[in-house]
């Protein structure tokens, strides 16, 4: 006998400018079942969720919990009913530690005066017992973009939410940590919580899920059972044509150096010790390079300091052999470097701006789209219309589209996009692929590959250890802050890799 | 007509005439309390201003003074709108005003300088006064509105000292300009005939309202715009995109500061008021801006019609019946306007909420 129904979504219909996200959408979730939602970029998972977390009011359909008809009409109301979401971009107050965030709204008083020392037990608890590594002390802006995903999931936790939404929760960890997550998960359902999971990683979803419901450009195209269905089957379904899994790349030499880096060292900001620590490597012509490692082993640090975001604290960058360890970020950017950042809604793009003032935010000032002090807005406009068509964009209203209103995967592409698009010399890539779905990881990994097929230089830093196979010509291991290793992805086993990654192992 | 509510500018509109409604409502409910008598009466005169004159020619001259006084409001007003849009709150704008007071008036009575010296040293007075507020803010990390709000006293008491030496014996105001030195008032240009040969009204008038176009091309279509406002929304973004955050926030500050301190000579150079070199309040103009800006809907173009009707029923309240009020009514009945029309941010936000409730019923 099937369990029944926890919470049932029926007929869902939501409606932004320009575009239906969500079109007469029927989802059922069982109780005590891991339920996955697949669909590209832009499809409306998202948008589903936030209806059933109360952040929108559909236009139509309705919403029943327990075989109840439900009004949810913000996230309180939601919260009451035992409905936890972990959002795709974190919502976390910046300046506040990991445990002022994880109590926020449901702190303990005693007199009007916080109790902290009991939640800081209760998290501690809930960080051990599900592996979730934290320091409830560090402040948000501080730690990376894995640490505060876990503080997102820790909160949901310690609320005792029976009703777990998880909004591509993925996407920021590291292997290891999915792994420990998808045993959390399993652990839940098995309590009796019922999870709907948002992922474009198939394997996890085949890991995972007991069931998955397919989304499409808005609409629901079906539900079917994890048992007796394929990748193959389920990437069909959501793209509508079958996806190249492989990277297709020919061998190559690669030529003369681009980039070199000469024992630079970076200061953390998090610890006294230093993030980077002596690190020397180069990048050439022709070829992609790769950075692997568990986050927060210095990869953020060092990519920053390639930047010019933060400053190095010893050691030297040479770009087409001219020192650039003390250049400024737009010299850099001018001489033939782009950046996708690891953070895309802290660097990568100005959320109010439109696509289109976002697509020439480092090239605004250019003469192709500044005249006289003005800006060109026919060429910019041109611009984007372009760079939306080559690399399938999505959103409601093209270039006029606010950046903030669209899905997380399709604000991705924007970035690379116009990052690739630079036509730069030196590209760098932080995890570039970073919550796309599977056919539009395909066209990034087949630009990469196409850079590198130009004689330009691809710096990739990755935590995915698929793309740390598949894409790269050279592999970099950084371990705390160190180079540990250099592997050759055709010799190399994802067995070794992972020593290196753990420290157990080193050159 | 649903576009039309959904239409942002349009939005901005419905709120701020609502505000307006709303302002005058509560201020006529505050004169109920007050004397129930008068309410009406003194409501109508708030309201009228100049209308209050019989005559046309009266009415006309009358109207050309709140004009006037709208020149300096809006200066204030885009200074702070300007530095708004880059995320910097310019309280300061006051401050920057009285340093360009005290600049203008300093040369023109005291250095026998032309008017054009006087406004652009104002201008220069004012942009370097609020250098000090953007340097600190970019280099050392101190928040603008506290130096802002200090920098604002020191240049009170400053001025205040400065323009001493340039008052009448007799009295703590600041010599008269038509008198002392002639050619430090602004040029009329034949405008003043346009208002019944109101003396005061001057250049400053169009100039002030070329400036908000000005402000407003260089926010929306300049390349610098492009880049302030990206600062303004993400410094991280900005940064991460190679703009010198750093730079921005000075230049914004200088620019906003130049805005404030012209508005200073706007007023004093018109010959309109003199200074009163022993007051001991900054001067208002920089605070009513605030209300200015945001019933403009943060918009250059809105602000030029926001500070007419702020200066409006300022003028206004003047001609309210000072043997059933006491004379502080006047002042009384604009600021409590005033600090309704601080509410356009939330109200449209509640205009929103509705619009889309609305469309969600259409489409059922
Ligand atoms: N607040 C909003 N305002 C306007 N349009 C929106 C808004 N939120 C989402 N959209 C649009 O609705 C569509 C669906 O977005 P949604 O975020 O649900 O996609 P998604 O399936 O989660 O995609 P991704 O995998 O990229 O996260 C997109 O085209 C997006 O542009
Ligand atoms: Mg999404």
């Amino acid at each position: 006998m099937d369990a029944p129904y926890a919470i049932e979504m029926l007929n869902i219909t939501k409606k932004f400018p320009g575009i239906i996200a969500n079109d007469n959408i029927t989802l059922q979730l069982r109780k005590g079942e891991i339920h996955a939602l697949l669909g590209e970029n832009g499809a409306g998972k998202s948008t589903l969720m936030s209806v059933l977390f109360g952040l929108y009011q559909p236009e139509e359909g309705q919403i029943k919990k327990d075989g109840k008809v439900v009004d949810i009409k913000n996230p309180n109301d939601a919260n009451a009913l035992g409905i936890g979401m972990v959002h795709q971009h974190f919502k976390l107050v910046e300046c506040f530690t990991v445990l002022d965030n994880i109590i926020l709204g449901v702190e303990t008083t005693k007199n009007g005066i916080l109790q902290k020392d009991e939640a800081r037990k209760k998290v501690l608890a809930l960080s051990e017992k599900y592996g979730l590594a934290v320091n409830p002390d560090a402040i948000i802006e501080d730690i990376t973009v894995g640490m505060q995903q876990r503080t997102e999931i820790l909160k949901m936790l310690y609320r005792d939410n029976e009703i777990l939404i998880f909004d591509e929760p993925t996407a920021v960890l590291t292997p290891q940590e999915i792994d420990e997550l998808m045993a959390i998960m399993k652990n839940l359902a098995a309590e009796g919580k019922s999870i709907l999971f948002i992922s474009h990683k198939l394997n996890e979803i085949m890991e995972v899920a007991d069931r998955v419901s397919v989304l499409r450009k808005g609409k629901y195209i079906g539900t079917v059972d994890v048992e007796g269905t394929t990748k193959e089957d389920l990437s069909r379904m959501m793209v509508g044509r079958d996806v190249d899994f492989v990277v297709q790349k020919q061998p190559r030499t690669p030529g003369e150096e681009i980039l070199k880096v000469e024992n630079l060292t970076v200061a953390s900001k998090i610890h006294k010790n230093n993030a980077v620590k002596n690190v020397s490597f180069n990048v050439r012509k022709g070829e992609i390079v790769c950075i692997a490692g568990i986050d927060g082993n210095g990869q953020t640090e060092l990519v920053y300091a390639l930047s010019g975001l933060e400053p190095a604290a010893g050691g030297k960058i040479s770009l087409l052999g001219k020192d650039i360890t003390n250049t400024s970020i737009r010299d850099r950017s001018v001489m033939g470097m782009s950046h996708i950042p690891e953070d895309r809604h802290k660097h990568g793009l100005v959320l109010d701006y439109s696509l289109e003032y976002n697509m020439v935010l480092q090239r605004y000032f250019e003469p192709e789209f500044t005249k006289n002090g003005f800006l060109d807005k026919p060429a910019i406009r041109k611009y984007a219309e372009r760079l939306i068509e080559e690399y399938d964009v999505r959103s409601g209203q093209g270039p006029i589209t606010r950046a903030r209103s669209m899905s997380g995967g399709n604000q991705q592409k924007a970035i690379v996009a116009r990052e690739i698009d630079k036509e730069p010399e030196l590209l760098i890539a932080v995890q570039p692929t970073r919550g796309l779905d599977v056919g539009a990881i395909e066209n990034i990994h087949r630009q990469l590959v196409a850079q590198r097929d130009k004689d330009k230089a691809v710096l990739l830093v990755s935590l995915e250890l698929e793309e740390v196979m598949s894409v790269p010509d050279r592999i970099l291991v950084m371990y705390e802050g160190e180079i540990v290793g250099e592997l050759d992805p055709k010799t190399t086993t994802v067995e070794e890799l992972g020593l290196y990654m753990a420290g157990a192992k080193r050159q | 007509m649903r576009k039309l509510l959904k239409n942002e500018g349009f939005e901005s509109f419905i709120a701020s005439i609502i505000c307006i409604i709303l302002g005058l409502i509560i201020g006529y409910v505050v004169l109920l309390a007050i004397k129930p008598a008068g309410a009406s009466k003194a409501i109508v005169a708030v309201i009228k201003n100049f209308m209050y004159y019989p005559s046309g020619a009266a009415k006309i001259k009358y109207f050309g003074n709140t004009l006037v006084k709208t020149a300096p409001l809006l200066m204030c007003s885009l200074s702070i709108l300007f530095a708004y849009k880059v995320g910097l709150f310019n309280i300061g704008a006051s401050g920057q005003f009285t340093v360009g007071t005290c600049a203008a008036l300093y040369l023109a009575l005291g250095a026998n300088m032309p008017w054009y010296v006087c406004l652009i040293s104002a201008m220069v007075a004012g942009a370097l006064l609020a250098a000090i507020t953007g340097i600190l803010k970019s280099y050392c990390n101190v928040n603008e509105v506290i130096s802002c709000i200090m920098l604002n006293w020191i240049s009170l008491y400053a001025t205040n000292m400065i323009l001493t030496k340039v008052k009448e014996s007799t009295s703590p105001y600041t010599l008269v300009v038509a008198n002392t030195n002639p050619k430090a008032i602004l040029p009329s240009l034949g405008l003043g005939k346009l208002f019944s040969n109101n003396p005061y009204v001057t250049i400053a008038i169009p100039l002030s309202i070329i400036l908000a176009i000005v402000i407003w091309v260089l926010l929306e279509k300049t390349t610098l715009g492009y880049e302030l406002r990206a600062t303004g929304n993400n410094k991280n973004a900005a940064k991460y995109a190679g703009m010198n955050e750093k730079r921005n926030i000075i230049l914004t500050m200088v620019i906003a500061g130049a805005l404030s301190g012209l508005g200073g000579a706007f007023l004093y150079l018109s010959g309109f008021e003199q200074w009163q070199c022993t007051q001991s309040s900054v001067p208002g103009m920089g605070f009513n801006g605030i209300a200015a800006s945001f019933l403009g809907g943060l918009s250059p173009i809105g602000s030029i019609f926001s500070s007419y009707f702020i200066q409006h029923v300022t003028a206004g309240g003047a001609y309210v019946d000072k043997t059933l009020y006491c004379s502080q009514i006047s002042d009384l009945i604009s600021s409590v306007i005033i600090y309704l029309c601080g509410f356009v941010g939330f109200l449209k936000l509640v205009l929103k909420k509705a619009a889309e409730k609305k469309e969600g019923g259409e489409t059922k």
